[in-house]
């Protein structure tokens, strides 16, 4: 479920500016209650969910997109999963402990299988994990393993380098039920990060043909896989022999594969799909009026962000007061509530909600429109080289009608030209970001990983970071960064990050613009229907009715 | 005949190599990187980057590449794998084509039947009432969009009145497909029309017409073998190479029913700059051009004994 939501983003995060409707229909957040009118359920129903074809593989470790992870994430579980509140339970593991946050032991339950039947061991962890770090079977989220020791020598940096061995020396097993992961360096929220879907086990059937296994995966999670018939549908039965806390409450789930969100909104009105999991802009002024109190309409911890390219004539070398000042011209409240039509939620900081350690208005005043201040400080900065900015965005994605909207409000409010940069799609908005072509800002977002602010902070602002693609550096800022990850426990480092975020108002590393929101809906077949904090609905606790 | 049958064939070779090297070379060409694409806003690891580019094969050059991807198809009838799935493009193409054949043959027997017969009803009495509202009908028809077209059609017959389903499932029965279907066929259906109108109304006149009518033969041989025959050599060409059309750009149509053919994995292939699928696809897409106006060429000679081919 955690996974980077890119794909989505592309496919399906356009807004266009329809005129802003006013919305009939109550406007109550059903998705806490689950729906009023609870009936009689039918344990063994088997409901469906618009879901896009998975783009890779079903393999833990090469599923990125939300497609393929949130049906990698019904078929495997991993050692520990979240509450809605961002508390780690376990789930796999009976437990994950350490006392120096660079030595973790990890205790599985006993008794648990893989669905072919053979049992789940520590051996089953580590080897997949070995596997899925090691260059040669070229894992899109290798990277993950970065923080063990020895990933080095199975991952090594430059193009073409043959790994020096073949695991990891970081991981031990113990014994059938035992390991141990020994870090690189003290991590105090690293058992948090074990809840992503690239930490999950694979049986030993994996290793023989893993294109195979990709094809028809085995897993130990809450479902079994039965069938994947391409850019239809896949099919996943539950599995009663699951040992984990979030047994399914239904008989199965079909991911249905949908041409367009649109007629995915058709067809769950018709009763042909039973859950979506994003609404078209065409249907957002009317969904509350058609579906009632089964709409949804809640916050998940999402960010979509104006990044700074630091390299960029504009910004090379700018005062930070340039860029609090171009925050603070950017009205948020009128775009989210009109152009977004109240999808998106203004943003008061860097790190999303529902994460641990998000703070309410971290960012104060930079995220406050404020026309007056905003001048007086782009004036105080130096004011912007050429007096014009650009933003970069794919025309593919719906985002032209905000960054439209942005570049209104940035004219108005500080007579600063400002115009969007339209790249025909994602993948040439990615290439003019990689080879550092983006003329002043970008348009980025960022969906949790691991529901810690470090996912917001470290993964985004230290140099260097894979997912820091502004050029933003800041020694300083990367000192405080590794304290925070070797602080004595998980309660520090979180602090510690806070401090960090109430920092980052000084230097600017991106403008948080707004946090997003779930808008989808739910058939009258299915009660219970709850989101988690990545935006894909929580599919063991759908209840099929009667 | 056989020669320039073979003659036609041969010159297949050159159209195919040439259209699929431009397609190839144009996707080379747009900005964004397959591999790269598969990372979004988390950023890429530059080893896993290149250890996946240099497996594809994606670190030659390109020459080298279409090279490769010809001897695949050439010699193993393989089309490759797609970058991100690492499925078979074959496979890929396998699923999709069927559907799409499927919804291009139900718009084409409905663009020939409704067509034909349209423009015959027209054709034959050209100026009168009936001829009129044929022409504001089809008139109508070519100047709306597919899109308003099918979302018309879904609106009024699955929303209101609730006679069928809005989407194609899963199964993509020939029922299912009919609305689509007639959806696709409409705009060439309008054509089909008009050019059967005109040339009939035109033909009408013709000195061979007076002649079998001063004959005085009986008026379904007159209208059937005379007129029909010769009023349909500028339908059948267009009609030939409609089909590939119809293939071909089902997209909208495919898109707004939910249908999962050619269209969709034409659009996929472009967003993910997956050359080896778009090559594959728009290969098949080149033969089914290049037969149907083989066939088309060859109709003529049944149509107009006076057309020989040396």
């Amino acid at each position: 479920m955690r996974g980077a939501k890119s794909a989505k983003w592309v496919a399906g995060a356009a807004i266009i500016a329809l005129a802003a409707t006013a919305c009939g229909g109550n406007d109550d957040d059903s998705a806490k209650s689950g729906g009023s009118a609870k009936g009689a359920v039918d344990p063994n129903g088997i409901f469906s969910i618009e879901v896009g074809e998975p783009q890779n593989p079903l393999q833990p470790a090469n599923t990125m997109e939300s497609n393929g992870s949130i049906v990698t994430d019904a078929i495997f579980s991993q050692l520990v999963d979240y509450d809605p509140t961002g508390k780690l339970e376990m789930v796999n593991a009976e437990s994950v402990d350490t006392t120096d946050s660079k030595l973790w032991t990890v205790k599985l339950k006993a008794g648990w299988k893989f669905h072919d039947g053979t049992p789940v061991t520590a051996e089953s962890y580590v080897k997949a994990w070995n596997w899925a770090a090691n260059i040669t079977n070229a894992q899109t989220n290798a990277s993950w393993f970065s923080d063990i020791k020895g990933y080095a020598d199975v991952h090594p940096d430059g193009d073409g380098a043959k790994p020096k061995a073949d695991a990891m020396s970081g991981l031990k097993v113990v014994d059938d039920t035992t390991f141990t992961i020994e870090l690189n360096s003290a991590l105090p929220y690293f058992s948090y990060k074990l809840g992503y879907t690239v930490f999950s086990p694979l049986p030993e059937s994996f290793y023989a043909d893993p294109k195979a296994a990709g094809e028809k995966p085995v897993g130990n999670g809450a479902y079994k896989f039965v069938s994947w018939d391409h850019k239809k549908q896949i099919k996943v039965v539950r599995n009663d022999d699951y040992k984990g806390p979030d047994k399914a409450k239904n008989g199965g789930v079909i991911f249905k594969n949908y041409t367009t969100l649109e007629t995915a909104y058709e067809d769950l009105k018709s009763g042909n799909v039973d859950v979506l999991r994003q609404l078209a802009p065409k249907d957002l002024p009317v969904y509350k009026a058609d579906l009632g109190d089964r709409a949804v309409d809640q916050a998940y911890s999402a960010i979509q962000t104006l990044g700074v390219a630091f390299y960029s004539p504009t910004f090379k070398g700018v005062d930070p007061k340039v860029i609090q000042g171009l925050s603070m011209a950017i009205d948020r409240n009128t775009i989210t509530k009109t152009v977004l039509q109240g999808t998106r939620e203004p943003a008061t900081g860097w790190v999303a909600k529902g994460v641990l350690g998000y703070q309410d208005n971290v960012a104060g005043d930079v995220t406050t429109y404020n026309p007056t201040k905003a001048k007086a400080l782009i004036k105080e900065g130096g004011g912007v080289p050429g007096n014009k900015v650009f933003i970069q965005f794919n025309a593919d994605g719906g985002h032209k009608e905000w960054v439209e909207a942005v570049c209104n409000s940035i004219k108005q409010a500080t007579g600063v030209e400002c115009v969007g940069d339209s790249k025909t799609d994602f993948q040439a908005d990615l290439n003019a970001r990689d080879a550092k072509e983006v003329k002043s800002f970008y348009r980025s977002g960022w969906v949790l990983d691991y529901p810690v602010n470090a996912n917001f902070i470290s993964d985004l602002f230290k140099t260097g970071a894979a997912g820091n693609q502004g050029g933003f550096s800041n020694p300083a800022l990367d000192k405080e960064i590794k304290a925070a990850d070797s602080a004595a426990s998980l309660d520090e480092s979180v602090k510690a990050y806070q401090q960090i975020e109430k920092e980052l108002v000084n230097y600017m590393p991106t403008i948080p613009l707004w946090y997003y929101k779930v808008n989808a809906g739910y058939s009258e077949k299915v009660q219970n229907v709850q989101y988690a904090q990545d935006g894909d609905p929580i599919l063991t606790g759908v209840e099929v009715k009667k | 005949m056989g020669r320039y049958v073979a003659r036609r064939l041969l010159q297949m070779i050159p159209v195919f190599i040439g259209t699929t090297l431009l397609i190839f070379l144009m996707v080379y060409t747009l900005p964004g990187d397959p591999v790269r694409g598969l990372f979004g806003d988390k950023g890429a690891d530059p080893a896993t980057l290149a250890a996946m580019r240099h497996q594809l094969g994606l670190d030659q050059p390109i020459l080298v590449q279409y090279w490769d991807y010809m001897k695949g198809i050439l010699f193993h009838f393989d089309f490759g794998n797609q970058i991100a799935s690492g499925r078979p493009v074959t496979d890929v193409l396998g699923d999709a084509f069927p559907v799409t054949l499927e919804l291009a043959g139900i718009a084409f027997v409905i663009e020939i039947v409704l067509g034909v017969g349209l423009g015959m009803i027209a054709g034959l009495r050209a100026g009168k009432l009936t001829d009129n509202i044929v022409l504001i009908v089809t008139l109508l028809i070519i100047s709306m969009p597919v899109f308003v077209i099918g979302f018309l059609i879904k609106s009024v017959f699955a929303f209101q009145l609730g006679w069928i389903e809005p989407n194609v499932s899963n199964n993509a029965t020939l029922g299912e497909l009919f609305t689509p279907g007639i959806v696709l066929g409409s705009l060439s259906l309008a054509y089909v029309a008009r050019l059967t109108r005109t040339t009939m109304a035109e033909n009408l006149r013709a000195d061979y017409m007076r002649t079998a009518i001063a004959k005085g033969l009986p008026k379904r041989r007159i209208v059937g073998v005379h007129l029909m025959r010769n009023s349909l050599i500028p339908v059948v060409t267009f009609l030939g190479t409609d089909l590939g059309a119809l293939m071909g750009g089902a997209v909208v149509t495919e898109g707004l029913f939910n249908v999962k053919g050619i269209g969709g994995t034409i659009f996929d292939s472009i967003v993910r700059r997956e050359g080896t699928t778009l090559v594959g696809l728009v290969t098949i897409l080149v033969l089914v051009y290049l037969v149907m106006s083989l066939i088309v060429d060859l109709l003529y000679a049944v149509l107009d004994p006076r057309i020989r081919y040396a």
